[in-house]
């Protein structure tokens, strides 16, 4: 690769700084930095209402920011939006297909508005079908497909113009545990594939899944930075020991469950202690008689990397 | 599986392409969304002048001995009726579609998140709404012919006069509608007290001039009448002067042209917020 190339591949694709948008008093996304590099697969993580969606939107130069610099590909999406849509795909929180026309065609007419020729667009979309696992439903009419295949034909959908970046809004909510399945699997088939994604999600199992590297957002700022093992290792030991005792007895056994654990967490249905080795916390605590009704030990997630910094669950 | 990213591209977008066409590739896919209610918009096409051809113009007419505006009453109320149903088709497609391209299928907005502008998808409804006027309106005036309602070989321009009063009207009803966040009975409200009068008072049945004269301005602020009074003209001569044909023209055009104007607006509001 010569320099000139390299340095054109770590140029990043979206760079946002001092990002803001206002909706009168109300701050939704409050001064962000952040970069995303061609290739990566970017996260957004945090609970309904933190900023994410409408940082998607500002990104594809559909929200006007009320402060602070975006490029996206180098342009500034609210002076070149129709540059820049034209290098993008957009995955929205609720799927927009056209519920009249078949799966072909609304994956062709999307194609068009790219000013995409028939030419390319006839091969281009059966790979679409085929990718999306949706061949034989090529000639369905959308309002017949379910949740699941709707949303892989809306993926499938926002890649037809080749994008450099794919924004996905919550990509699996709504679907069951097997068409999410499916669709982390097209999705990392894309990331494998070279595509820069960008995800937002409020669950913490799929940005583990997808990102190599995201922000927790909170109240449109971000509290932290970084890969999703690197934000465990730093804001959760390495295991987790769940314990309950009844919703009215789990804050009373507080004062006698501390110094089992580094750290411990009091949620209204469970009291979670922090530490290296859950088991010998929960050794611990059957040592002390104390019987919890149900007692799980697990590796440490996003969701605790989330509760530890903002004092919340993701999803409450 | 297909290599869908890391193979070479064979195609680039090309913003500049879509910039002068993106208009046309929206107007394509709301006239491949037409196709779908092909069999009601046909049926619509060629039942309107039969029926209203039938009643009116032979059942109504054969009442009517007198000639008026010196022809049958056929003839007479052809042009209107091809007008009126023109605009009243227009101003469905100017209500529920347009609140359901924002609110239930939301085509807008996925439109929106591609290279096409407000401004452009604007222009594409129109003229996909435009070519399903244009195509209502030759099948009613293909229909009269065979009534013997259209005897004047420049008649045929009733078809053109009476799209450009479709989409006088549609343009600022679809400009509204895209204010408009949910339904209420604001569009009842369009239908029955403004839609109703425009054709009941518009000169469509009788001339406007046999209207006591404070209901006329109903009829000069309607659409319909002033693209009854051009067809009328083209359909079998009835006298029009030039500055009478100019002021019917630039009230239509006017219409549509500010009609434009408002929905390029209140569609960039909607999308880019």
């Amino acid at each position: 690769m010569s320099v000139v190339a390299a340095n054109v591949a770590q140029v990043p694709v979206i760079q946002a700084r001092s990002l803001t948008k206002k909706y009168g008093d109300f701050t939704a996304v409050d001064a962000i930095d952040f970069d995303v590099e061609p290739g990566e697969s970017f996260g957004l993580l945090g609970p309904n209402g933190a900023g994410k969606s409408t940082t998607m939107r500002m990104i594809g130069g559909t929200s006007l920011r009320t402060s602070g610099t975006l490029t996206v590909a180098g342009l500034d999406p609210e002076q070149h939006g129709p540059q820049v849509r034209a290098q993008l795909g957009v995955v929205p929180q609720t799927d927009n297909l056209d519920e009249e026309l078949n799966a072909r065609d609304n994956l062709y007419i999307y194609g068009r508005y790219f000013g995409l020729p028939a030419s390319y667009l006839k091969p281009r979309v059966e790979e679409l079908l085929e990718f999306a696992q949706l061949t034989e439903k090529a000639k369905s009419k959308v309002n017949a497909l379910s949740g699941g295949m709707k949303r892989r034909l809306t993926i499938a959908r926002g890649l037809v113009n080749e994008p450099r970046v794919l924004l996905l809004d919550e990509p699996t909510t709504g679907l069951d545990p097997q068409a999410r399945h499916i669709l982390w699997d097209r999705l990392f088939r894309l990331k494998e594939d070279g595509v820069t994604l960008v995800v937002t999600t409020h669950f913490m199992d799929e940005a583990e899944q997808l990102c190599d590297r995201l922000v927790v957002m909170d109240a449109g700022r971000i509290v932290a930075e970084g890969s999703p093992a690197s934000l465990i290792r730093q804001y959760a030991s390495r295991e987790v020991c769940e314990v309950r005792f009844g919703s009215d007895r789990n804050e009373a056994m507080v004062h006698q469950l501390a110094g089992l654990a580094e750290r411990l967490e009091l949620l209204p249905d469970r009291v979670l202690l922090y530490a290296d080795n859950g088991e010998d916390v929960l050794e611990g605590i059957n040592h002390l008689g104390l019987n919890p009704l149900t007692s799980l030990v697990r590796r440490s997630s996003l969701e605790d990397v989330f509760l530890r910094l903002t004092g919340r669950s993701l999803v409450d | 599986m297909t290599d869908l990213a890391t193979r070479p591209s064979r195609v680039t977008p090309d913003a500049a392409r879509v910039n002068r066409w993106g208009w046309w590739y929206f107007a394509e896919y709301q006239i491949k969304g037409f196709r779908a209610f092909a069999g009601t918009i046909v049926a619509t096409a060629l039942g309107n002048p039969v029926l209203y051809l039938a009643a009116m113009g032979i059942g109504l007419g054969g009442m009517i001995t007198q000639q008026v505006g010196g022809v049958d009453y056929l003839i007479f109320v052809a042009p209107a009726l091809l007008v009126s149903t023109v605009v009243t088709t227009a101003s469905g497609l100017g209500m529920w579609p347009i609140m359901s391209g924002f609110k239930w299928e939301k085509y807008y907005f996925s439109a929106g998140a591609t290279p096409l502008t407000p401004g452009q998808i604007v222009d594409g409804q129109t003229v996909a709404v435009g070519a399903r006027l244009l195509a209502q309106g030759l099948v009613f005036w293909l229909v009269g012919l065979a009534f013997g309602a259209f005897p004047d070989a420049w008649s045929w321009l009733v078809v053109p006069i009476a799209t450009l009063a479709g989409l006088a009207f549609f343009a600022p009803l679809m400009a509204y509608s895209a204010t408009l966040e949910d339904e209420g009975l604001q569009f009842n409200i369009v239908g029955r007290f403004i839609v109703m009068p425009m054709f009941l008072f518009a000169g469509t049945f009788f001339p406007l001039e046999s209207m006591p004269s404070y209901l006329r301005w109903i009829g000069w602020i309607s659409p319909i009448w002033h693209g009854t009074e051009l067809s009328r003209a083209v359909s079998f001569g009835q006298d029009l002067s030039i500055a009478r044909i100019g002021l019917h023209s630039g009230f239509l055009v006017t219409l549509l042209v500010g009609g434009l104007a408002l929905s390029h607006r209140n569609f960039a509001k909607r999308l880019i917020s």
